[in-house]
C-alpha cells in the first residue's frame, strides 16, 4: 500500500484483531492476501436447497485485479457477499444461509469468525461498490454525511475531521466542488456522480480489497469509462487488491490481471486474463466469447449463442453443470459429463488438479472431461477462426 | 419557452446512394416531443423537457435502422412516437406515404397491423394472468383477423417461428424465462405480419448467452419475413451488428446518420467517436493500445439544452460557432449525414460568416 | 423550502373553506331542501310555545330569511370577525371565533369547547405518545425476527388490538383496574398545570385503552415498512460500512420505514383532537367528544357545526405539520 494519506489507523473498535487466530479446521495457513477454498453459500428455501455458490476456490494478492464472470445466477454476487460477511450480517439473515469453506483475508478466517467481528473488518480493510448507487445511497442522508458516517466508524474522529476527509475524497475521485457538493443528497447527483460518491465511501478508510460489483452496468457507456479509468487509477495510487464482478467480458478485458468464469455456482475455468481470452478452455468460456456482439470487428456473421438457459440452482444438473448446454458433452467417453463432476485441473502441466484453494495464482484451469489436445484442437480449429 | 418548435421540413436531406432508390416505408420530417414543467397552484408551464427536437430520418423497406444514444438522449422517446403510442408535439411522420402523425387511436387500429413494437422488459410486458396463446393470440383479436386455420393454429405456427414449442400455448408467462419471454413478445408483435417493427433495448435484460439466441432470431426472422427493423438499444456493439444504417442521438436530436460501415470505422461527429472509444472491448491486449477519449462531466439538461450545438460542452474541438450556429445534418458524404461544424475525417464544415475569425484565433 | 410550506398553507386554507361550506350546507341547507321551514328552524332558538313574533324576531337577528350563500358569508365573517347579537337572553356580543349560539343552552359555541379543549388534547396527546412508541418498537423488534415467537406473539396481540372494539376493552380496563384492583381510581379530569400527578392517574386507563387499538395498527404498518426497508440496497450498503446492526436498523431502516407512518399518524391525530367519542364516553370524560355526543343527541346545530369545523381544523392542520415534516424527513419531496 503506497501510503499517500496520513491515515494512522486508530482503533475505536477495541479487539479488532481477535480474528488472528485462525480457526483450526484442518485448514493449512493461507499463502495469499485473499483465499477462498471450497466456499459453498446455499440458501435453503421451500422449494428446496438454492445452492448459489457450491464449491469455489480462488486467490488474489495486493495490487491485482480478479475479474469474475458469469452471468445472472452464476453465484458471482454470492460470491462477493459472501467475502464481506454480508450474508451473515445480521441474525435474520444468519438464520437463512448455510455457509461452508474458508475465506481468508490476510491470515483472518471469516467463516468461523465471530460476525462482529467480520463486521469491524467490513468498511475498513475490505470495502464494497454495488451496481445501482441510486439505490445504494441512502435517500435521506446527504453524501457527505453517508461517507463520513462510513469514516467514523472506524476512526474515532470528530465529525468535522471526518467531513474534511470526506470532502478530501469526493475530490480525488473527481467531484467538481467537493466543498458544495458535499451537502446534496444523492438525487441531486447524476448517475456517473453517484457512483463515484459511491466509491470515495468505499475507499475512505484505505481498504486492502475492494469488491466491485457490476460497478457500470446501470450506466452510460461514456461515464463507464470514466468509472473504469478511477477504479484503475485508484488501484495503482492505492494498491489494493480489487474483485471486479461482471456480466462484461468488455469490462473485465479493460481491468483485470486474472479471470474466473463461473457457472452455475462452480468456478469453470480461471487464469492469467490474457490466457482465458485467447486461449479459453472450457465450453462455456468459448460460448460467452461467441455469443458477443463485438464493437471492434466488422462482423457480418451470426453471432454463436449458447443453447439453452442456465441451469436451476435447485436442481443443478448431475455431472458438469454445463453439460445440457455444451455442443461437446458426448466428447468425452462413458458418458462421462452426464455423471461425473470435472475437477478444476491446469491447462498443460499434465492436468494438475487445482487442489482446492492451494493451488492459483498465475496457473490456467478449466474444468472440463475433454482431453486438454482435444480441447486446444476445438478452440484453434473450430471456434478462434468464426470469432 | 413553450414554442422552440423549430418546423425545418425543408432540411431534411435523403441520403443520396447508399440507400435503395425505393421510396421510405417511414419518413419522418422535423419531429418534435416536448414534455411540458409545470409549476405552482396553477400549473403554469415554465418550460419543457425537450425529449426529442427535431429529427429526421428514413427508413427503407428491408433495412435495419440503429438508433443509438446515452440514456435522455430521446431515443426511446423518438420510438413511441413513430409506433404512435405517444403523440408528437410537431413535426411529420409518414407510413407508406401516408401522414399518420396525429391519427386517433382508432385512425391508427388499421395502422397496427403494419407497425409493432417489441419491449425491453420482457416481464413487464406480458400479462401474467393470460397464457402464452393468449397473449399471442391477441392482435387478431383486437384487429378482428381471422388467419387461415384458426387463431390458435397460427399462433402454435408462430411459436415455433420464434423457437418455442407449440405446447407452451396454454402456460404462464412467469413459467417462462427471460429469453424465452422476449420470444414470446416477438411472437406477438410478428402475427399480423407486420411490415416495420420498433424493437426498443430488445436484449438489454438479457444475459449474454441469451442476447446471442434473440440476436440471431431476429436476424432470421427479418430475412424470412422481409421486415423492416428500427432498433434502439444503447448498447453499440449489438447496434454494430444488427444494423444497416445507424443514427446517433444526442440530447433530442440526431448527430450522425450513416451506413454501418462508415459510422464505425470513419466517424464524423466527435461524439460518434467518443462513444465508440468508451466501449470497452473484450481483448485485455488492446487496453493500453487504444486511444480513448474520456468526455469530461454529464449530459446537460434537455430542459435548458446548450445553445448552437448541443454537444459542445463536452466537445474539444469546439469554437464560437458552434455555441452560436446550431450545425445542420448534412451529408457530407454519400449516405453519411453528420450535424457537426468540425468533423472528424472530413474538412471542416464551419459556416463562413460570423464565427469564422474567432475559430481562427 | 419556503415555497413549498406557502403553498402547502394555502391549500390547507382553500381545503378549510370547501369543508365549512361543505358542512354549512349539510347543516343548514340540506334540512330546507328536506322540507324544513325556516319557521321551523327559528322555532329551534327559542324553546316551547313561540310566538310568531318571536319567530321574526329570531329570523330577522340571525339572518335565518336571508339568501343561503349570504348566511354563509355572515357565518364566515361571524368567525372571524364576531358578530354582534341583539338577540336572546345574553344578548352580547360573540367574539373570534364565533360559532354561534347553542339552540338548547343558549350559550356560546366557542367558550363551552373551550373549556373542554384540554381534556381531549391532553386525552389525545398522552395517548399517541403511548402508541406511537409502543406501536414503532414491538413493529421494529418483530420486523427483526420475523416468525419469532415474539413476532408472533406481537402479531396475535396487535390482530386483537385491531379487531377489539374500545367500548369493549375500555369497559374491561375499567372493571380491572378501577372497581376489581382499585390502582387507577376514577375522578374528574384535573388540569395539568393544577396537579400533574392527578391529571396523570385520571388518563392513565384510557391512554393506554385508546393506545391499545392504535399501536395494534402502528405495530403492523411499522413491521410491514420495516420488513421491506430492511431489504433495500442502502440498507446493503450500510452494513458493508461496518455499522453495527442495531444502527443499520434504527439510522438507516427506521428512518426510511418511517416516512409512510408519519402520515398515517398526522391523520390519526387530526381525527383524535377533534374528539375521542367513544373513549371519552366510556371512561366518562368531559372532553370534545362528549360535548359531540351530547350536541348530536340534543340536536344542537351550532354546536355540532362547531365541533365539525374543529375537527376538521386540527386534520387540516396536523396533515400540514406532516407534510412539512415529510419534506424535512424525505429531501426528495423539497423538489416535487
Amino acid at each position: 500500500m503506497t501510503d499517500s494519506e496520513e491515515l494512522t489507523r486508530s482503533e475505536p473498535d477495541a479487539g479488532s484483531s481477535a480474528i488472528a487466530e485462525p480457526v483450526a479446521e484442518g485448514g493449512t495457513a493461507p499463502t495469499a492476501f485473499l483465499e477462498v477454498r471450497d466456499l459453498k453459500v446455499h440458501f435453503p428455501t421451500d422449494d428446496g436447497v438454492v445452492k448459489s455458490v457450491d464449491g469455489l476456490s480462488f486467490k488474489l494478492e495486493k495490487g491485482r485485479t480478479l475479474g469474475i464472470v458469469g452471468e445472472s445466477g452464476s453465484g458471482k454476487s454470492v460470491t462477493s457477499l459472501a467475502v464481506m460477511g454480508l450474508h451473515r450480517a445480521s441474525r435474520r439473515q444468519r438464520s437463512k444461509v448455510r455457509m461452508s469453506g474458508e475465506i481468508w483475508l490476510d491470515g483472518k478466517e471469516l467463516i468461523g469468525a465471530d460476525p462482529d467481528d467480520v463486521r469491524r473488518l467490513r468498511g475498513r480493510e475490505m470495502a464494497m461498490i454495488f451496481q445501482d448507487p441510486l439505490s445504494a445511497l441512502h435517500p435521506f442522508y446527504s453524501v457527505g454525511n453517508q461517507i463520513v458516517e462510513a469514516y467514523r466508524v472506524h476512526h474515532d474522529v470528530d465529525k468535522k475531521t471526518a467531513r474534511k476527509r470526506a470532502i478530501e475524497m469526493l475530490d480525488r475521485v473527481g467531484i467538481p466542488q467537493p466543498d458544495k457538493r458535499v451537502d446534496d443528497h444523492p438525487h441531486q447527483f447524476s448517475g456517473g456522480m453517484r457512483q463515484r460518491a459511491m466509491i470515495a465511501m468505499a475507499l475512505v478508510n484505505n481498504p486492502e480489497l475492494l469488491i466491485a460489483d457490476e460497478p457500470t452496468t446501470a450506466l452510460d457507456v461514456t461515464v463507464q469509462a470514466q468509472i473504469l479509468d478511477l477504479i484503475r487509477d485508484l488501484q495503482k495510487e492505492f494498491g489494493s487488491a480489487v474483485v471486479i464482478i461482471t456480466h462484461d467480458l468488455g469490462v473485465v478485458a479493460e481491468l483485470a490481471d486474472d479471470l474466473l468464469v463461473m457457472y452455475g455456482g462452480r468456478c469453470v475455468e480461471r487464469g492469467p486474463a490474457e490466457k482465458v481470452f485467447y486461449a479459453p478452455q472450457h465450453p462455456y468460456t468459448w460460448g460467452l466469447l461467441g455469443s458477443m456482439p463485438r464493437i471492434d470487428r466488422a462482423q457480418t456473421d451470426r453471432l454463436i449463442p449458447v443453447k439453452g438457459t442456465p441451469p436451476s440452482l435447485i436442481n443443478v444438473p448431475s455431472g458438469c453443470a454445463f453439460n445440457p448446454r455444451c455442443p461437446y458433452a458426448d466428447v468425452p467417453k462413458d458418458n462421462l459429463t452426464r455423471t461425473v463432476r470435472p475437477e478444476l485441473r491446469e491447462v498443460g502441466n499434465g492436468g494438475t488438479p487445482a487442489d482446492e484453494g492451494v493451488a492459483g495464482g498465475g496457473g490456467h484451469f478449466s474444468a472440463c472431461h475433454m482431453a486438454a489436445e482435444e480441447r486446444e484442437r476445438i478452440w484453434t480449429e473450430e471456434i478462434a477462426p468464426k470469432l | 419557452m413553450t414554442e422552440t418548435t423549430d418546423e425545418k421540413n425543408t432540411a431534411a436531406a435523403p441520403p443520396e446512394s447508399a440507400a435503395p432508390a425505393a421510396a421510405p416505408l417511414l419518413k419522418v420530417r422535423g419531429l418534435v416531443r416536448h414534455f411540458p414543467i409545470t409549476k405552482g397552484v396553477l400549473k403554469r408551464q415554465v418550460g419543457a423537457v425537450q425529449a426529442v427536437d427535431g429529427i429526421d430520418f428514413d427508413v427503407f423497406p428491408g433495412e435495419t435502422l440503429g438508433v443509438v444514444g446515452e440514456s435522455g438522449c430521446g431515443k426511446s422517446t423518438m420510438g413511441r412516437l413513430i409506433t404512435r403510442l405517444d403523440e408528437p408535439t410537431g413535426g411529420t411522420i409518414e407510413f407508406e406515404g401516408r401522414d399518420i402523425t396525429h391519427l386517433s387511436t382508432g385512425g391508427m387500429r388499421p395502422m397496427r397491423r403494419d407497425v409493432q413494437m417489441i419491449f425491453q422488459d420482457p416481464y413487464g410486458s406480458l400479462n401474467p394472468r393470460h397464457t402464452i396463446g393468449g397473449i399471442v393470440g391477441t392482435p387478431f383479436r383486437l384487429q378482428g383477423v381471422e388467419p387461415e386455420g384458426g387463431v390458435k393454429k397460427e399462433v402454435q405456427r408462430l411459436l415455433e417461428l420464434v423457437g418455442l414449442s407449440p405446447e407452451h400455448y396454454n402456460r404462464y408467462p412467469h413459467e417462462f424465462s427471460g429469453g424465452q419471454r422476449q420470444r414470446i413478445g416477438i411472437a406477438r408483435a410478428l402475427a399480423l405480419k407486420p411490415k416495420l417493427v420498433v424493437a426498443d433495448e430488445p436484449v438489454s435484460a438479457l444475459d449474454v448467452s441469451i442476447q446471442a439466441q434473440v440476436v440471431n432470431l431476429m436476424d432470421d426472422l427479418q430475412e424470412e419475413l422481409g421486415l423492416t427493423y428500427v432498433i434502439i438499444a444503447h448498447d453499440l456493439s449489438v447496434i454494430r451488428h444488427v444494423s444497416n444504417r445507424i443514427a446517433v442521438m444526442y440530447l433530442g436530436k440526431i448527430v450522425e446518420l450513416a451506413d454501418r460501415a462508415s459510422l464505425y470505422e470513419t466517424p464524423m461527429h466527435p461524439y460518434t467517436k467518443a462513444l465508440l472509444s468508451a466501449v470497452p472491448v473484450p481483448d485485455p491486449k488492446r487496453r493500453t493500445e487504444r486511444d480513448r477519449i474520456l468526455l469530461k462531466g454529464d449530459v446537460p439538461s434537455p430542459i435548458e439544452p446548450p445553445s448552437g450545438c448541443r454537444f459542445r460542452t463536452r466537445c474539444w474541438k469546439a469554437t464560437e460557432v458552434c455555441s452560436t450556429t446550431e450545425p445542420p445534418l448534412v451529408a457530407l458524404r454519400a449516405g453519411h449525414q453528420v450535424a457537426c461544424h468540425h468533423p472528424e475525417n472530413a474538412p471542416d464544415n464551419a459556416p463562413e460568416s460570423p464565427g469564422k475569425e474567432s475559430t481562427a484565433a | 423550502m419556503f415555497s413549498y410550506i406557502i403553498r402547502r398553507l394555502i391549500s390547507a386554507v382553500i381545503l378549510l373553506l370547501i369543508v365549512s361550506a361543505v358542512t354549512f350546507g349539510i347543516f343548514f341547507v340540506l334540512p330546507k331542501l328536506a322540507g324544513q321551514t325556516t319557521d321551523q328552524l327559528a322555532q329551534q332558538y327559542i324553546g316551547k310555545a313561540p310566538t310568531p313574533a318571536d319567530i321574526a324576531a329570531v329570523k330577522k337577528n340571525l339572518g335565518l330569511d336571508k339568501p343561503v350563500y349570504e348566511q354563509f358569508w355572515d357565518f364566515l365573517k361571524g368567525i372571524f370577525a364576531g358578530v354582534d347579537y341583539k338577540f336572546g337572553p345574553e344578548a352580547a356580543r360573540c367574539n373570534f371565533p364565533c360559532f354561534g349560539y347553542s339552540f338548547k343552552t343558549h350559550i356560546e359555541v366557542w367558550p363551552e369547547i373551550q373549556s373542554r379543549l384540554p381534556v381531549t388534547l391532553s386525552l389525545a396527546a398522552g395517548a399517541a405518545v403511548v402508541w406511537v412508541v409502543s406501536g414503532v418498537a414491538t413493529g421494529v423488534l418483530s420486523a427483526l425476527r420475523p416468525g419469532s415467537l415474539f413476532d408472533r406473539a406481537a402479531m396475535g396481540v396487535a390482530l386483537a388490538g385491531v379487531s377489539l372494539p374500545m367500548f369493549f376493552t375500555g369497559a374491561l380496563a375499567l372493571a380491572l383496574f378501577t372497581y376489581q384492583w382499585p390502582i387507577f381510581q376514577r375522578s374528574d379530569y384535573v388540569p395539568l398545570l393544577e396537579d400533574p400527578f392527578g391529571w396523570a392517574q385520571t388518563l392513565v386507563l384510557p391512554w393506554v385503552t385508546l393506545a391499545f387499538l392504535y399501536s395494534a395498527l402502528y405495530a403492523r404498518l411499522t413491521r410491514a415498512g420495516m420488513l421491506e426497508t430492511l431489504n433495500e440496497d442502502f440498507i446493503r450498503t450500510a452494513r458493508a460500512k461496518g455499522l453495527r446492526e442495531r444502527k443499520v436498523v434504527v439510522r438507516h431502516g427506521l428512518r426510511a420505514a418511517l416516512t409512510p407512518i408519519i402520515t398515517v399518524f398526522g391523520m390519526d391525530l387530526g381525527l383524535l383532537l377533534g374528539g375521542a367519542l367513544i373513549t371519552e364516553q366510556v371512561f366518562s370524560l368531559q372532553g370534545v367528544g362528549a360535548f359531540a355526543v351530547q350536541a348530536i343527541t340534543a340536536n344542537d346545530l351550532p354546536n355540532i357545526l362547531g365541533v365539525t369545523l374543529l375537527a376538521a381544523f386540527f386534520i387540516v392542520l396536523c396533515n400540514l405539520v406532516v407534510d412539512v415534516l415529510y419534506a424535512a424527513v424525505d429531501p426528495r419531496v423539497r423538489l416535487s
